[in-house]
């Protein structure tokens, strides 16, 4: 299981920077192409009837089974005109949920652990969640996230507002490489 | 390809706007309209090979304006690479992905190079995982067909340049069983005819997914990213890889030559025209209505050697056109239609046997839309190392190209050099809805 976090923090990056299909949001929560549909309770959004912390491009890492660990990916936008951070993140299908980051180790290998006061989106600006990168980490699964499935992950703000992107399961090799970086702290987080 | 051919795009008077990369969806579609009609082997009776890709060259410029119906799912961002993509020229064609809710890759300028993948479900798969296969397909395919990043993808580059890709799913009636729906009678294997000699690796499957692309390396992505979405889900039944003239060897539009050096695909209905949409699209109501085609895909192996043997004007009186430009063989050029009645003496010019004659049933109704690739296997031996990958799209399989495969079945002097060793029936469903998936129907 360590090995697995580790290796999804080295696994190559993506550049998502594709379409805003997946994931888009939206107040009225419709559903995209990929069955993906977005519900904020933002109140400053709700305002405007608009969220303003969206997911697009979402996807979330298929697993082997539900002792697996698993991802949530995709390019977090913030449509509004202030930074917001976010803070913590829940999932119906995750025991625990924690928002990652990785470090470089000394030796050439990378480190993930847990994003100590959360990510900060810049005002009206986008930050991603990637494969080796920052990330939502999903553990003590309820069961086995499946290609196709849908999960459904809360991000939660600095201000107490919410974002809910419903998020694709797909089937992701490269996070199965058992690469265990040595001398650091991977296990830690 | 003429102007009034363009126009003959049923999307031609879609309204304009932005010069974004969403416009270029246009470019493949625009040329479509020129996809030339045949003769060739075949089932020649209005069958076709029909034009070079789309969008290429001059015709991108002109392609700028997409309907916003073109995109219904998906941004056309710009991937951060785009700078390695020539722009302007084969590399940025784009193809609208759901034309009037149509799938591309039927009406639309067929590429260069295609693949057909068939894949069985995978056991235990119900109908709710299927469903998910056909949601992550439909989201791959809409992304793939625009040069835009598939998610989890970790090498997008390769699919920069779309080139003028097209992605067409077909369903197979094991499929549509096994989540609960009823197949259509025509959506089975067609009747044994005594010409074939079928093998099975080339049978019926669950799910096709056919690639076109004027690119082999971006069509090699994106079957390598439809492969590893479906891995959890079905198995690669068979693969067959076909080819077509290069994109800029020849004018757009210019009709495919076989690989016995016929003009393929002469009369075929020409896309974008009434008669088009009658022979293709199926109508009514239901999942097997309105919007979508059926798929009939033959591998028809080519004996080159005993075609070696032919001479030229053997060979031209088996087809009944020429050889030089696909003429017939009682005069004049490509589009001109056969003289059946002319005689020689006291014989037909076109004999009895001509595949031009025997292709046709006499029934208007009867003729589809033929939209094939050549192949060959360089390095094989045997009788299935060349041939053709005989693709034809109707509403009816039964009623349309049964008919006239049983009469060339009968005679046709092509029968002597040619056997179909591969053959299987799919349901082209129609585009997926905004915010729907290909395939939907069978879910509602």
């Amino acid at each position: 299981m360590n090995k697995k976090i580790s290796a999804l923090s080295l696994a190559a990056s993506l550049a998502l920077v594709g379409g805003a299909l997946t994931g888009c949001a939206s107040g009225s929560a419709p559903a995209d192409s990929s069955g993906q549909s977005v519900s904020t309770t933002a109140a400053a959004a709700a305002e405007q009837n608009m969220p303003a912390i969206s997911v697009a491009d979402a996807w979330v890492k298929a697993t082997e089974s539900d002792n697996d660990m698993s991802g949530l990916f995709g390019k977090i936008e913030n449509s509004s005109d202030q930074e917001r951070t976010i803070v913590k993140a829940t999932s119906d299908s995750a025991g625990m949920v924690q928002l990652h980051t990785t470090v470089p180790t000394p030796n050439g290998g990378s480190v993930m652990k847990e994003k100590e006061g959360g990510f900060p989106v810049p005002a009206g600006g986008s930050i991603a969640f990637e494969p080796g990168a920052n990330h939502v980490m999903l553990m003590d699964l309820k069961s086995t996230l499946k290609a196709g499935d849908i999960v459904k992950v809360t991000l939660t703000m600095d201000d107490g507002s919410t974002s809910t992107v419903e998020a694709p399961v797909k089937a992701f090799s490269g996070a199965k490489e058992s690469y265990a970086p040595t001398g650091d702290s991977s296990t830690d987080h | 390809m003429t102007d009034d051919q363009h126009t003959a795009d049923p999307a031609a008077d879609a309204p304009r706007r932005g010069t974004d990369r969403r416009s270029l969806l246009r470019g493949g579609l625009l040329a479509a309209a020129g996809a030339a009609a045949g003769a060739g082997f075949g089932l020649a009776g209005g069958a076709a090979f029909s034009s070079q890709g789309g969008g290429a060259g001059g015709a991108v410029p002109d392609a700028v304006g997409a309907s916003p119906s073109a995109a219904p799912v998906g941004s056309a961002d710009v991937p951060g690479g785009r700078g390695s993509v020539a722009s302007g020229s084969l590399g940025t064609a784009t193809i609208a992905v759901s034309e009037a809710g149509r799938q591309a890759g039927v009406h639309t300028p067929p590429g260069a190079h295609a693949i057909y993948r068939a894949y069985n479900v995978k056991k235990g798969m119900g109908a709710q995982r299927i469903k998910g296969w056909l949601r992550l397909l439909s989201d791959d395919i809409s992304r793939l067909m625009r040069g835009t990043e598939v998610l989890a993808d970790v090498e997008p580059e390769l699919g920069e340049a779309p080139a003028s890709l097209t992605i067409t799913l077909g369903l197979g009636r094991g499929l549509v069983r096994a989540v609960g729906a009823t197949p259509p009678r025509w959506l089975a294997p067609l009747p044994a005819y005594k010409i074939d000699r079928l093998d099975a690796r080339w049978g019926e499957a669950d799910m096709v997914l056919q690639l076109t692309c004027d690119d082999p390396l971006t069509l090699a992505h994106a079957d390598r990213v439809l492969q590893r979405e479906s891995a959890p889900f079905g198995e690669v039944a068979w693969v067959q890889e076909g080819f077509r003239h290069a994109r800029g060897a020849r004018p757009d539009g210019t009709t495919m030559r076989n690989l016995f050096g016929q003009v393929d695909g002469t009369s075929n209905p020409v896309p974008g025209t009434p008669d088009f949409d009658q022979l293709v699209w199926r109508t009514g109501a239901g999942a097997f209505g309105q919007g979508g085609t059926s798929l009939v895909l033959r591998r028809i192996a080519m004996n080159l050697d005993t075609w070696d043997e032919v001479d030229r004007s053997a060979r031209e009186n088996s087809m009944g056109r020429t050889l030089k430009d696909g003429g017939p063989v009682t005069g004049g050029a490509e589009r001109d239609e056969p003289d059946f009645e002319a005689k020689r003496g006291l014989v037909t010019v076109i004999p009895d046997f001509a595949h031009v004659r025997r292709s046709r049933t006499g029934n208007d109704a009867e003729r589809i839309y033929r939209r094939g690739f050549n192949y060959a296997d360089p390095g094989a031996s045997g009788h299935d190392r060349a041939g053709l990958l005989f693709a034809s799209f109707q509403a009816d399989p039964m009623k349309q190209f049964h008919p006239i495969q049983a009469r060339l079945a009968q005679m046709d002097l092509l029968n002597e050099w040619t056997v179909p060793v591969g053959s299987a029936v799919f349901w082209i469903p129609p585009a997926a809805s905004e915010g729907g998936f290909l395939g939907e129907g069978l879910f509602t």
